[in-house]
């Protein structure tokens, strides 16, 4: 039987279906949790998808984050709960301090909309276990006009120490983008952060979209793997098993 | 019960890159302008609260402050009674022209 991946839906969502398809794709059953309602329906993990929450209001994301579906969400993910954030869902979980920083307005203030390279920075973990390659490039879209990961010193050194650094944009051949290789690292993020994982491991945010390259069709299978691996990580936890990551760290 | 008004100030966090701010100080060359830098930019939120004194509106202030309107990683924020607003009923015409 097919797991069960909930989606949640905020007024402004615009990847909601995507993220849909792309997870029956990966052989889940997903189902659309309202922000209005709390009931997450029993899923065995919840994707919070890209779009503009409340219109983006205020700040990225916050708005969202007290809405009654979002109180459910925190309480899942504080029960060990698979919970990935995709563009504005992860901003909203970073507002919501799911996961540690901040999204900032992009360093050019322009909203940008193109293709970008990332890759995963560690394969022990829930969202990237079904990856070939840590370090391999994986090419997806970026959709977003506030996109600059931020943390101060301290919060990106203790997220290094703490493996807490889940993607890195990277150029072409797999390196490393510079914080200000506009081409690599369009939105300035620092240390070329592209998604971040809690530290116990079972919530992640990622600005670029796995669920819009999830098919050849859409010219990039290359987000097809993170897909498949929350799918995979989320039958698991279905079956009664811990996620992957948790207490590895 | 009494009725004060607040504005809310909310502005990057001293040390955060702000690239609106930049943008500003960069246009000012344009203008013919010169000596002003360290330019800023944040966001102004008004509001009117209704609480038994001044003291417990301005705790409703600061929780809404540090709660939504102000995410305390990047931003700060600063909290300023609005002058000749409070009183029993909402003031009408705050800021336009009589």
């Amino acid at each position: 039987m097919a797991v069960r991946v909930g989606v949640v839906v905020f007024p402004g969502s615009n990847c909601d279906r995507d993220t849909v398809h792309a997870l029956a794709l990966a052989g889940a059953e997903p189902v659309e949790l309202w922000h209005e309602t709390a009931s997450l329906e029993g899923a065995a993990a919840v994707v919070l998808p890209g779009g503009f929450a409340y219109g983006d209001y205020l700040r990225a994301g916050v708005i969202a984050r007290f809405s009654p579906v979002m109180r459910s969400v925190a309480a899942f993910a504080a029960d060990g709960g698979l919970v990935l954030g995709i563009c504005n869902g992860f901003q909203v979980i970073a507002e919501a301090g799911l996961v540690p920083g901040a999204l900032l307005r992009n360093r050019s203030l322009r909203f940008l909309g193109r293709d970008v390279s990332i890759a995963a920075e560690r394969l022990d973990t829930p969202f990237t276990h079904a990856l070939a390659a840590a370090g391999a490039p994986l090419r997806m879209p970026i959709a977003h006009g506030e996109g600059c990961y931020f943390g101060d010193d301290t919060a990106l050194d203790a997220l290094e120490r703490d493996r807490g650094i889940l993607f890195r944009y990277v150029d072409e051949h797999g390196r490393r983008a510079a914080d200000d290789d506009r081409e690599a690292n369009p939105n300035g993020s620092l240390r070329a952060i592209a998604g971040v994982i809690n530290a116990a491991g079972n919530v992640a945010g990622l600005m670029p979209h796995p669920e819009r390259a999830a098919e050849a069709i859409l010219g990039s299978d290359d987000g097809a793997g993170i897909i498949r691996s929350l799918v995979e990580s989320a039958a698991r936890a279905a079956a009664g098993e811990r996620p992957v990551a948790v207490g590895a760290r | 019960m009494s009725t004060h008004r607040f504005a809310v100030n909310v502005t990057p966090k001293p040390g955060i890159l702000d690239p609106q701010g930049r943008a500003v100080e960069g246009s000012l060359g344009h203008l013919g302008i010169e000596g002003v830098s360290a330019v800023r930019v944040g966001r102004r939120i008004e509001l009117t609260v209704d609480a038994a004194d001044e003291s417990a509106a301005r705790g409703v202030v600061e929780r809404l402050a540090a709660d939504l309107l102000a995410n305390p990683l990047i931003e700060v924020y600063a909290i300023e009674p609005i002058a000749g607003a409070s009183s029993a009923s909402q003031p009408a015409g705050v800021g336009e022209d009589a």
